[in-house]
């Protein structure tokens, strides 16, 4: 019972954790798109007066959302229609239950896993999820009655579907090192250390497949510079016939996927929740009762500064870049990507033969 | 959301795009036959911002007409000024101080600037490259106030009237200038490191939206667009006017007519037209900015003097003359002519300071009096930022035109449209069309 109960409030804390990245990012978009731009930014949302640098905005877009008109236009697909936004952003929320949130502490003579959803498969299942999602964006754009929503959905299609295959290739090198397609276990690998001094995440052993994920990764969030479903100066896109909340997800949508491929970046490259040099034990001096608890607190929050990380970086290429035409996309994925990241994948199994069979380990 | 029977019996997809489109600026529509992401075939429909400017200019006086060309090429509406008096001052048979002159192509050469930043600001953004955008037009904003201290308005400047200009510079004009096109340097340099050797942005604009250098010149295209081909015509160098002979500057070609040829054509001539405007404050010479109003002598006075061989008394005077005043019964007067009290309007000191300025302001402006110019028509072609824009003025000797056509030169490149985006995708539209720089106030005038 107590089990069932720890992991309901971890996947509710999973999902908070998603949706108030989401609604941070929203803010965080404006503001340092602004930044970039040398503009102010959103900054007019006060209550009573109090503005704190247009943190408000966090509340009042979805207010202003929420009680916008949800206008259904005339031959659209009733059912499919009201069901993709919420397909579209629900799959990628799931995701996030998959992944380590921190390692296991001991508290009250217990072990306490920070780990929502404990599976064998955790890749895979952040994987499907994502691809789920992506029905979403289909469905939008068959079943708004619109042309140019048509164009952005089977753009989406398409796009998904090269990006899929390359990110899976792409994580292929760093999973061979793993050995396992648990995320915990992932994490677990990249506490050790190279030599002693540096931390043996996966972005210092697979450069190549980290910088080639980010870039597939990128894709996947349908944002600039791979905001082709999209394109919203070319055929404005698959909820192009969607107002209110119901756009709002999509838009939500866009973010959610960033944060997902975030953490994946932070499990699978950045070394998850581990801080370099810190023993497992650094806080048994605070007691029985807080060593847990305080080693729990660093673990997310580590987890949490790597994902921020990568979030900026991915928000600084959004407003940095143009916007790719669509065969250009689909060359990049098929052509470039993917046999970039498969000889990464054989370069990676041959050196681990390698390394196995002369008996070399240069991490303990 | 059917394929649609065409006339032919084929059928095909048709998407409607715009005028209600972020692309198409909400003043154009574009009808495509698309078949996946490919345009099979385009049709243009052109018009959403027609406000019959042509008709209209020949209800007004000569001078009222100013203000309609601003609305032509909103983006660059000084060079409609110049473009408008010059032809009016040609009919006129009067020329313009050599300070106004040069007040003149600092004027143009401003909106050239503006205009260039507009166009590859708004084409980058339609990229996606938001960031660019927003850099070039905070330039552009700097330059905007310049011309707001040079008029007072930023859009509808009215700058140049026929015999000169508004006004001489402000004081500190040229030192704002500069300090301008600092900045101006500063953000075109950013917008080419984000831009020129980006792969994603070159891929999007090299080799699409191609037209030769045959095509561009039987279409009539003119300005960057032809230049991008590689035809080096620049009506400041063909045809000089006012003092472009005098000045150095570069015409920049490109060599294959596609978008990023136009881009960097652009880019150039931004640089260009800012060495312009500084050569022009090294060699403007003081002195009038506009044709003066001169001692005023009447007619029979004049003649009077002329027949007894006092030529060094009337030589530089203009004779005061009105052929529906009162005075033109005066013994003489059907031989005399010149510039008249009315090309110009007195400087409103002299308006409210004397009666002689009171009496011309208000001969310059009464209905169905004012500025009268001689029966004939001329045209006159100035390089606009998108070619050659040209004002085609007649006259039946009245104080309004009798006819004002005008040549906008990105009528002729929305001709040569669907040849440049069909067989491209539909991705491919928004950069050609950006590189366009359709400005639908002259398309449509």
């Amino acid at each position: 019972m107590t089990a069932l109960l720890w992991t309901l409030a971890k996947v509710g804390a999973a999902l908070g954790f998603g949706m108030n990245w989401a609604a941070f990012l929203g803010w965080v978009e404006r503001k340092q798109s602004a930044v970039m731009q040398d503009r102010i930014g959103a900054n007019r949302a006060d209550i009573l007066g109090l503005r704190v640098i247009g943190l408000f905005h966090i509340i009042a877009d979805p207010i202003k959302l929420f009680t916008k008109e949800d206008f259904v236009p005339a031959g659209v697909r009733p059912a499919f229609h009201a069901m993709a936004p919420a397909v579209s952003l629900g799959f990628p929320l799931l995701a996030l239950a998959a992944f380590p949130y921190g390692g296991t502490v001991e508290f009250l003579g217990r072990s306490w896993s920070l780990q929502p959803v404990e599976s064998p498969v955790g890749l895979v299942l952040v994987l499907a999820m994502v691809a789920m999602g992506i029905h979403g964006v289909v469905m939008a754009g068959y079943a708004s009655n619109s042309y140019y929503g048509l164009l952005g959905g089977l753009r989406g299609a398409s796009q998904m579907i090269a990006y899929e295959v390359c990110l899976a290739a792409t994580l292929a090198g760093a999973l061979f090192l793993y050995g396992s397609l648990d995320l915990a276990e992932a994490v677990a690998w990249q506490t050790r250390m190279i030599a002693g001094v540096v931390p043996a995440w996966g972005a210092v052993l697979q450069p190549v497949g980290f910088v080639l994920f980010l870039v597939a990764g990128t894709a996947l969030t349908k944002r600039t510079p791979f905001d082709l479903p999209e394109g919203e100066s070319e055929i404005v896109g698959y909820h192009v016939e969607y107002s209110g909340m119901k756009f709002g997800m999509f838009m939500m949508t866009d973010l959610i996927e960033s944060v997902v491929v975030a953490c994946l970046a932070a499990t699978l490259f950045l070394g998850g929740w581990h801080v370099p040099f810190l023993p497992v034990d650094a806080f048994s001096a605070l007691g029985p009762m807080l060593a847990g608890p305080a080693m729990a607190c660093v673990m997310v929050a580590s987890f949490t500064a790597k994902v921020a990380l990568v979030l900026f970086v991915l928000m600084q290429v959004r407003w940095t870049l143009p916007r790719f035409r669509f065969d250009q996309l689909l060359d990049l994925g098929w052509k470039n990507i993917l046999p970039l990241a498969l000889a990464n994948f054989l370069l990676t199994a041959w050196a681990v033969y390698l390394a196995k069979s002369w008996g070399v380990s240069p991490w303990r | 959301m059917t394929e649609e029977r065409l006339k032919d019996g084929r059928t095909a997809v048709l998407l409607n795009m715009g005028p209600s489109h972020p692309a198409m600026h909400g003043v154009i529509r574009l009808i495509l036959e698309l078949e996946g992401e490919r345009v099979k075939s385009t049709e243009v429909e052109i018009g959403y911002l027609h406000r019959a400017f042509e008709k209209h200019a020949e209800a007004e006086p000569w001078n009222n007409v100013v203000p309609w060309t601003d609305r032509l090429n909103y983006v660059s509406p000084l060079i409609n000024n110049v473009g408008y008096c010059l032809a009016v001052e040609k009919l006129l048979g009067v020329t313009v101080p050599e300070r106004g002159q040069y007040l003149r192509v600092i004027a143009s050469e401003l909106s050239r600037v503006t205009d260039h930043l507009t166009c590859v600001a708004a084409n980058a953004m339609e990229l996606g490259a938001f960031t660019v955008f927003l850099y070039l037009i905070k330039s552009r904003e700097v330059l905007y106030q310049l011309v707001d201290d040079l008029c007072g308005a930023r859009v509808t400047v009215s700058y140049a009237r026929v015999g000169g200009v508004k006004a001489d510079l402000p004081a500190g004009f040229e030192a704002k200038c500069r300090s301008a096109f600092a900045l101006v340097r500063e953000s075109v340099r950013d917008a080419d490191r984000l831009l020129t050797k980006n792969r994603i942005f070159m891929d999007r604009v090299e080799g699409t939206g191609i037209i030769s250098r045959e095509d561009a010149a039987a279409y009539g295209i003119t300005g960057p667009f032809l230049r991008s081909t590689g035809t080096p015509y620049d009506v400041r160098r063909a045809h000089p006017y006012l003092v472009y002979d005098k000045l150095d500057f570069e015409v920049p070609v490109g060599s294959r007519g596609d978008n990023f040829d136009r881009y960097l054509v652009r880019l150039a001539e931004l640089e260009a037209s800012m060495r312009i405007v500084e050569q022009c404050f090294e060699r403007m010479p003081d002195g009038p900015a506009s044709v003066e109003l001169s001692e005023l002598v009447k007619g029979a006075v004049m003649s009077d003097l002329g027949k007894a061989g006092r030529i060094s008394e009337i030589a530089g005077k203009h004779v005061l003359t009105c052929p529906s005043l009162e005075g033109s019964c005066d013994h003489g007067h059907a031989g005399a002519r010149g510039g008249g009290p009315s090309v110009v309007l007195p400087a409103k000191e002299e308006v409210y300071g004397s009666i002689e300025g009171l009496m011309n302001q208000f001969e310059g402006v009464m209905w169905t009096w004012g500025l009268k110019v001689p029966a004939g028509d001329a045209y006159v072609p100035v390089e606009g930022a998108n070619g050659e824009l040209g004002f085609h003025v007649f006259s039946d000797g009245g104080n309004r035109p009798y006819r004002v056509r005008c040549r906008p030169p990105c009528l002729y490149i929305m001709a040569a449209l669907p040849k440049l985006i069909n067989g491209g995708t539909v991705a491919d539209i928004i950069a050609t069309f950006g590189s366009v720089n359709m400005i639908a106030g002259e398309l449509d005038r």
